[in-house]
């Protein structure tokens, strides 16, 4: 792994679905409940390294919480929701989630995904899904750097794919 | 490289990350139908050397369906809009038959000269 430019796989990340109608009031309760943060636009990230709000569609947004607490705040929103058309799933085990940082992280997605990463189109607070080489994947952008998520089946392939991608970074970078 | 942009997540999509839904806005035949018409639903597709409207899907993205219209030629493309309707916007067409005064919808036609 070289120094500009760190993969690493991040255990333990607690992420819950959150779909229905984002327009409504008790959407954006049960979002403030569990992270006290406010509703996202479109393709926004809200929240740091560790925790936040994702907008993944029009009905959809990741809820990103700390692993021990996924259960409980599950249940928060299955309360505050009651009686309305939601679905709050617990998707933490389903996921794969990786930290992409250093000088070169930029050039590590642009290589494996078809992203404007330039600074003045992909900056903090970015949300996007898209395509990783081969398999569907997503990713935002906090002040430290990137976070990565795929499916845990393909976690293996996504790992070996960064790690390859910020290899072939070192100097060659575009970005930097 | 098509790229069209998601009109649900405002994305530019390259065509890598979409999944192509062929021809937009057919009627659908089911149970009760003739079979001729049950047949056309079913097989009978538009393939126009031109304008062409069309059925994509942001499948690596927000996942939702859409509509876009390009030409199947020079790949130019016009606009995307939302799969909630039955016939592309007005100010669409507009906007095709400036730059193809040949062209109709359903009729097709006025390919790039
Ligand atoms: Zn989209």
């Amino acid at each position: 792994m070289s120094e500009m430019a760190q993969v690493m796989r991040v255990n333990a990340r607690g992420m819950i679905t959150l779909r229905g109608d984002l327009m409504s009031t008790l959407m954006k309760k049960s979002i403030k409940t569990v992270t006290g943060l406010g509703m996202p636009t479109s393709g926004q990230f809200l929240g740091n390294g560790t925790s936040g709000v994702a907008w993944m569609s029009p009905d959809e947004l990741l809820l990103v919480v700390p692993y021990a607490d996924v259960a409980k705040f599950v249940s928060q929103i299955d309360s505050t929701m009651k009686d309305q058309h939601y679905l709050a799933a617990d998707v933490s085990d389903a996921r794969a989630v990786f930290s992409v940082s250093g000088t070169n992280a930029r050039d590590v997605l642009a290589r494996v995904c078809p992203v404007d990463l330039h600074p003045g189109s992909f900056c903090i607070g970015q949300f996007r899904r898209t395509r990783m080489a081969q398999v569907a994947a997503a990713f935002w952008m906090h002040d430290t750097g990137f976070d990565v998520v795929c499916f845990q089946s393909v976690g293996d392939y996504v790992q070996d794919l960064l790690t390859q991608a910020a290899e072939n970074a070192v100097g060659a970078a575009f970005y930097t | 490289m098509l790229i069209f942009e998601c009109p649900y997540c405002g994305v530019y999509a390259d065509e890598t990350e979409l999944q192509a839904g062929g021809e937009a806005h057919l009627k659908r035949f089911g149970p009760g139908s003739d079979d001729e018409s049950f047949e056309g639903y079913l097989f009978m597709r538009k393939n126009p050397k031109g304008v062409h409207l069309e059925r994509w899907r942001h499948s690596f993205g927000c996942g939702k369906w859409f509509h876009a219209a390009r030409c199947t030629m020079t790949l130019e493309v016009f606009g995307t809009y939302s799969a909630q309707t039955l016939e592309p916007p007005k100010a669409l067409v507009e906007k095709i038959k400036a730059k193809r005064p040949k062209w109709s919808w359903r009729e097709f036609g006025g390919a790039a000269t």
